[in-house]
């Protein structure tokens, strides 16, 4: 294939729009832009949180301020004042929605365009959704179906009103607001998100969703999702994001804090679609997300399975830590970078109890002059016995103007232990490319078939109906571009 | 069907074919022969559009077209078919969605209909029957540790489920054992037709006691330098390429 006609087609491809990049015209209680403790105390009351959660977030803010940005992940970000950043808005809603009809129609429309319908009858039966929107939980469906058998799935602010000793139990225990810099922020600002508690030998019936929209401009994301599984418990939980095309760079900083206990297992899928800014660079969502489970109980199992392929700057290492005997955990991600995003993201797994296991699979695909990087921990404590861990890490490559890191750390500290560490890095083949052409098949679509193949591995551990839509995702995201 | 003339090609400026001449017509069997490195394979790849290879001079009419000037992906879609000397492994890509793509690519460039998942599916059942090839094979992803025997007729599958005017096998004997070599001949003499033509790339005889050629070209050093009937495929194999060499130096 000739070069011109390779950028050619790469431009072509580069160049497919952002579909949900719309904004939506809803009415928005926003507060003034800043960050100082009157502005905690305001949410807070907003949210007319109980007095431990105040504490929470002003212990949190306090030790934020001893805090500096992390610099240590291979991304060029510009500094971020915090002072311009507004960290509470929320769609003006009536107080408490009884039925569909007090949803704002303007919301509603925005999710239908979303092809996310908040009405039940419309929904996939098996799928109950929390649908987030800038700084608070617009509709939450199926409750009531899922509370007959002891499920709860709500906001974070309903769980905080509602089941305040849950809260306070589990919020920080897996990711403490001291953990990180994004993790104190998000612990002092954080406006709502998703709760989940599944009882003790409970196997949750349908698949749980929370769509994440940022819609108000100027305004920063913080919402945290806590998700606890008791004994003998199951739960398959989706998450997906979109954003509005803005100019200006926006701030996303969430938390995930997922506790499995004896025998139970957790899969959780993302699909991160943020805008990821314009073709030169300009605007975009920056991403700080701080996900961590922990494999509590005997013989626990949690799944992370992520297609990233939206914002301007990813930094996101789902990580679990292996503590009950013969838990298990497994990491698959595909990250996609095109135009200038930069990806840093990978995964964390950290082996304490005996006979844990884990499966590192991740899969980054380069494009444009973007820059993706893998990042990951095994970590084996001294004290853990007949470890186990495989990573896979393969980097694609598309154009000769991207480029795929791979930064793999192992700390071993147990000669039982087994650890294998797998990495290639490829190009799609010319060859490849026209083996497809030859059957009648043209380069974008055959670097289509070719990137989904590859990302396949990953793409079958998602859920169906996420599975297609990272499937198109990926089509759109680089259709089209030969190595 | 086809007609070559004066073709020149090369890759990075050294010169590989240095003009071909050849005609075929419908229904027609032509065995293309020759030493290494005398051009069969950039033979084929030129044809296919490879544009690893530059095409400096002549022409190339398939079906009252010129075909320099196609995509490699509409010559497929006109008809050409390449069998591969080295087929390549697309992991991860299923055969079934991989010929379900092109299938429906040669049906659009037609004006037709995506055909519809079951339709589909009969006609790989059908096919696969024709070339009896094994479903565990159809069922893996396109090529993806298969063996040498294995990706060769899965080359020839896919050629009965494109059904081309024109098939060009490269070295489609290559790495086959005796059994492997009776299978894959079988498929192109079932997918036979009158309308259609084929040229068989080969290094030995031994394939065209199955696929029976109705000419034999002997290309050497860029160019077809001898053509006959099929007899010449054997006098090739008793005697080697030798004395064509030593004709020319005459």
């Amino acid at each position: 294939m000739a070069k011109e006609e390779q950028d050619k087609i790469l431009d072509e491809v580069t160049q497919s729009d952002y579909k949900y990049g719309f904004s939506s015209d809803i009415d928005t209680d926003s507060i003034a832009k800043g960050l100082n403790e009157d502005v905690i105390r305001l949410i807070s009351s907003k949210k007319n949180e109980p007095e431990f959660m105040l504490e929470f977030r002003l212990n949190a803010y306090r030790h934020w301020l001893t805090l500096k940005m992390p610099e240590w992940a291979h991304l060029d970000i510009p500094p971020i004042d915090y002072q311009e950043i507004i960290f509470y808005a929320a769609p003006v809603q009536k107080a408490k929605l009884e039925s569909m009809d007090d949803v704002d129609p303007e919301i509603r429309a925005t999710f239908d365009k979303l092809g996310i319908p908040l009405d039940e009858q419309k929904l996939l039966s098996n799928v109950a959704v929390d649908v987030v929107m800038d700084s608070s939980s617009v509709k939450t469906t199926f409750k009531e179906v899922l509370a007959e058998k002891g499920i709860i799935f709500c906001s974070f602010s309903d769980a905080v009103q509602d089941h305040p000793d849950l809260i306070q139990k589990y919020m920080g225990s897996v990711v403490s607001y001291r953990d990180n810099f994004f993790a104190a922020l998000n612990s002092a600002v954080f406006s709502d998100g998703s709760f989940v508690y599944i009882p003790k030998g409970v196997r949750c019936p349908m698949e749980l969703s929370t769509y994440f929209r940022i819609n108000a401009e100027n305004t920063g994301q913080f919402e945290r999702t806590l998700i606890v599984c008791e004994d003998e418990s199951y739960v398959s939980y989706l998450e997906g994001c979109t954003a509005p095309m803005r100019d200006e760079n926006q701030l996303h900083a969430a938390i995930v804090e997922i506790i499995v206990k004896d025998n139970s297992e957790v899969k959780y899928s993302t699909v991160q679609n943020w805008y990821p800014g314009n073709k030169e660079g300009l605007g975009g969502i920056y991403n700080f997300v701080t996900k961590r489970g922990i494999c509590e109980g005997v013989n626990s199992k949690l799944m992370w399975a992520q297609v990233e392929t939206g914002s301007a700057v990813t930094w996101k290492y789902p990580s679990s830590i292996l503590k009950g005997d013969g838990s298990s955990s497994e990491f698959y991600s595909v990250a996609v970078t095109n135009h200038h995003q930069q990806a840093d993201t990978g995964t964390k797994m950290i082996h304490i109890g005996n006979n844990t296991k884990s499966t590192i699979i991740s899969k980054g695909i380069s494009a444009g002059k973007s820059n993706n990087s893998y990042r990951g921990l095994v970590k084996v404590v001294k004290n853990c016995e007949g470890a186990r861990n495989f990573s896979q890490c393969d980097s694609l490559l598309l154009g000769d103007k991207c480029g795929a890191h791979t930064y793999p750390y192992l700390e071993v500290h147990n000669k039982s232990a087994k650890v294998e560490h797998e990495a290639t890095t490829s190009k799609i083949g010319e060859d490849q490319i026209f083996y497809c052409n030859q059957r009648g098949i043209s380069t974008e679509d055959a670097i289509g078939l070719i990137v989904n193949g590859y990302a396949k591995e990953v793409i079958n551990k998602m859920p169906m109906e996420f599975a297609v839509e990272a499937q198109k995702l990926l089509a759109i995201s680089l259709e089209g571009s030969v190595g | 069907m086809l007609s070559i003339k004066d073709l020149h090609a090369s890759i990075n400026g050294k010169e590989i074919l240095k003009g071909v001449n050849l005609e075929i017509k419908p229904g027609e069997v032509h065995a293309i022969m020759g030493p290494n490195g005398a051009g069969k394979s950039t033979l084929a790849a030129v044809l296919a559009g490879r544009e690893l290879f530059e095409v400096t001079k002549g022409e190339v009419i398939f079906e009252g077209k010129d075909l320099l000037d196609l995509a490699p992906e509409d010559r497929a879609r006109e008809g050409i078919f390449l069998g591969f000397q080295y087929p390549i492994e697309i992991p991860g890509v299923s055969t079934v969605n991989f010929m379900k793509t092109a299938v429906n690519e040669h049906r659009k460039y037609k004006g037709l209909e995506p055909l519809k998942a079951s339709d589909f599916l009969k006609l790989m059942r059908d096919k696969k029957a024709l070339v009896e090839i094994d479903s565990k094979l159809t069922n893996r992803s396109v090529n993806e540790g298969f063996s040498g025997g294995e990706k060769k007729k899965n080359e020839i599958f896919q050629m009965a489920m494109l059904e081309p005017k024109l098939a060009i096998l490269d070295e489609t004997d290559s790495g086959l054992d005796i059994d492997a070599l009776r299978v894959v001949a079988n498929g192109v003499n079932k997918l036979k037709t009158p309308e259609n033509s084929t040229i068989v790339i080969t290094h030995y005889q031994r394939l065209l006691d199955y696929i029976v050629p109705d000419v034999v070209h002997v290309l050497f050093d860029g160019r077809i330098v001898k053509t006959a009937g099929k007899e010449l495929a054997l006098e090739l194999e008793a005697k080697g390429y030798d004395w064509i060499k030593e004709e020319l130096v005459k």
